[in-house]
């Protein structure tokens, strides 16, 4: 029998009994459905978290100061060497071919923010470039943010985060005021985008940044710190040229000083260089080129440890990628559940078509059909059976699926290869559920076959 | 060469550890283009012998050549090729397939026919072997639009459908009333007419009267029949 005619054949046989028929398939329709629906909410919630991530840094890079040993082993804490500069920001910005940005950052924390009668500390004040906020993916909401001009000539503007507005001015405009940091005073020029709490809980909004020239110049001071790796020949202490906190008090005093002495701009250290790979995937290619590169403008041996350390936002991506596994699996669970009840039904009924249709199977076997016609026939009608319900049931699941996202605002996202697996698993139940009912159909002994009542 | 030979056929089913004798040492000839008549009481092996002449079971031992071709001895599937090619079936109870048109009916064994037949010659053939039945006008009927003689022919016409030498006929009018009966009937004479063998199950002295022969078969015996009438006549 060849195979359009058994395809033919048994479309006839579902047909003298569409009711029924229907009602078979009831369990593939509705457990496809459910799967359909279920993963393009899932995968649509999944590509949303995945995009408020990216929106949150997932390609950032963050190069840290390494951890010094001073002789006799005692150690100093990750980050405390001096061992960035503004150098090694420009030279990543010029060989690393994965990024797209780099920033360098200083931060002061602590620092006593005063408008008018008001004060507030906030939880970090941080010096760097307008790349800054294109890393870290952060918009303007009043007035602009400050440009690089104002970062070469250490020009003494601020922009704040939305939590300062409200703290320090009480929601009032504060673009155009004049605020002092620790006596230092600066024009505000721009209120960022309110971006919430961080994955640690913490504020966001809490935030001053600065140009990082005026934050390292005016206010902090360079670090003391073992410096040993980045010049040979300066070996003047920089706290002894810049007592740190002593700026605060005159600050007339370090920008002369500065002016006077030719090797601040040789030898300014940065706190940490922000970088932000082109794409996500990109993370830990730009990190290998990066070590690379730094480890060589550091002139370090091949046995000698970094004296930098390169942090990704990996773990994100990570807590990301395990959080949509788990989901997709327990669809999974779910999608197996439902599709074995949908394959019992049809097999069940499959059953009671055979037994029904005994006097048939004889007659067929009585006219010429083989055992592997009768098996063919049977196993084609549950296919059959199920490959419709397959497609009622994407079908439907992308309705339902549509209706949450018109209704409820979910976002959703289809795919061709989940529709193309729902089918295929929708007509491997058929084989599989029905194989059973055919088999037992083929095994019938025509003379009992026929004489069944 | 006989369209049917049967030489020692024995048939016997095992039930427990009985082995239970149905047939004993049935040995007939029949010839292209005999009417037979089969006769004999319910439990007489009757429907057993018919089984085996139609390739629907096999002899315990025995041989059984169908023009020439031993196919007593052959596995299921070459049996199915041979009951699609060579043998033709009516049955008491019709056996169409319901929801069904008269011409898909006759169709269907064309379907499990190797020659590669197109569509349209099937249904060609199949509409004049219906029109050859007389039922031209009810082609798209289904059974139940059917009377019961109209069912038994357009079951006739499947049972002729591959133009098989042998149609065996098991109590075709068993569930027919007498004026349907005759015109079955009828219809079988009109068919041998043309050549074709015919074998006749039936109880029935009635119908068996319209047969050219009558084999009797009592206790898994041939008691009447076993020669050809004109044997028997000379």
């Amino acid at each position: 029998m060849t195979l359009g005619s058994t395809v033919v054949s048994s479309v006839r046989a579902l047909g003298r009994n569409p009711t029924r028929a229907l009602l078979t398939t009831l369990g593939i329709v509705i457990g496809i459905g459910a799967v359909i629906t279920m993963m393009e909410i899932g995968n649509g919630s999944a590509a949303a978290m995945k995009q408020n991530l990216e929106s949150m840094g997932a390609n950032t890079l963050v190069v840290i100061p390494g951890t010094p040993r001073m002789p006799g082993g005692v150690s100093q804490g990750q980050g405390s060497a001096v061992s960035l500069t503004p150098d090694d920001c420009e030279a990543i910005r010029r060989d690393c071919l994965n990024i797209s940005a780099v920033a360098p950052v200083v931060n002061a924390a602590g620092l006593q923010f005063v408008f008018a009668g008001n004060n507030w500390t906030p939880r970090q004040v941080v010096g760097s470039t307008p790349e800054y906020f294109e890393i870290r993916n952060w918009q303007v909401e009043t007035g602009r943010l400050f440009t690089q001009e104002e970062v070469e000539s250490r020009a003494r503007v601020c922009v704040i985060g939305s939590s300062l507005v409200k703290e320090v001015f009480g929601g009032e405009n504060p673009v155009g005021t004049t605020i002092r940091l620790r006596n230092v005073s600066f024009t505000v020029v721009g209120v960022l985008k309110t971006k919430g709490a961080n994955m640690m809980g913490m504020d966001e909004d809490d935030v001053v940044v600065a140009p990082w020239t005026t934050i390292r110049l005016r206010i902090t001071g360079l670090k003391s710190g073992s410096a040993t790796n980045t010049t040979s020949s300066a070996s003047t202490s920089p706290s002894a040229l810049y007592p740190g906190t002593g700026v605060a008090f005159f600050p007339e005093q370090a920008e002369n000083l500065e002016t006077d002495t030719l090797l601040v701009p040789r030898f300014t250290q940065v706190d940490q260089i922000m970088v932000s790979a082109i794409r996500p995937e990109q993370v830990g290619a730009a990190q290998m080129e990066m070590t690379v590169l730094l480890r060589d403008r550091h002139k370090l041996g091949p046995d000698d440890d970094n004296d930098f350390w390169v942090r990704n936002t990996a773990e994100f991506m990570a807590t990301l990628s395990s959080t949509t596994t788990l989901m997709s699996n327990l669809l999974l669970v779910v999608a197996l559940i439902s599709l074995i009840v949908g394959g019992v039904g049809i097999m069940n009924i499959m059953l009671v078509s055979v037994t029904e249709r005994t006097r048939e199977i004889g007659l067929r076997m009585a006219v010429g059909a083989r055992s592997r016609d009768i098996l063919q026939q049977f196993l084609t009608e549950s296919i059959i059976l199920c490959a419709i319900g397959g497609i009622v049931g994407i079908l439907l699941g992308h309705g339902a699926a549509l209706m949450v996202n018109i209704h409820l605002k979910w976002p959703i996202e289809s795919s061709p290869a989940v529709v193309a697996a729902a089918f295929l698993v929708s007509a491997s139940v058929g084989i599989i559920f029905g194989f059973y009912p055919a088999w037992k159909a083929s095994r019938l002994d025509p003379i009992e076959a026929l004489r069944y009542e | 060469m006989e369209l049917i030979e049967l030489e020692n056929i024995c048939k016997s089913y095992r039930i427990g550890e009985m082995s239970v004798p149905v047939l004993k040492n049935i040995s007939i000839r029949i010839g292209r283009g005999e009417y037979v008549a089969l006769m004999g009481a319910s439990g007489s092996g009757k429907s057993t012998l018919m089984n085996i002449l139609g390739c629907l079971d096999r002899p315990t031992s025995g041989k059984y050549y169908l023009e020439g071709e031993e196919v007593g001895s052959l596995d299921g599937d070459s049996r199915a090729k041979i009951r699609n090619r060579k043998i033709g079936f009516v049955f008491q109870s019709f056996n169409l397939l319901p929801r069904t048109s008269a011409l898909d009916n006759v169709i269907m064994p064309l379907a499990y026919t190797n020659a590669s037949l197109s569509g349209r010659e099937a249904k060609a053939r199949a509409v004049e072997i219906l029109k050859r039945v007389g039922l031209a006008d009810r082609m798209d009927h289904h059974p139940s639009q059917l009377s019961g003689g109209q069912q038994q022919r357009v079951a006739i016409a499947r049972a002729l459908v591959n133009r098989p030498p042998v149609l065996f006929a098991d109590e075709p009018t068993g569930n027919l009333d007498s004026k349907t009966s005759v015109e079955v009937m009828k219809m079988f004479e009109e068919l041998n007419g043309e050549g074709i063998t015919i074998i006749l199950v039936t109880h029935s002295a009635e119908v068996a009267r319209c047969a050219k022969r009558t084999i009797q078969i009592r206790d898994g015996e041939i008691i009447r029949g076993i020669f050809g009438q004109e044997e028997e006549a000379s």
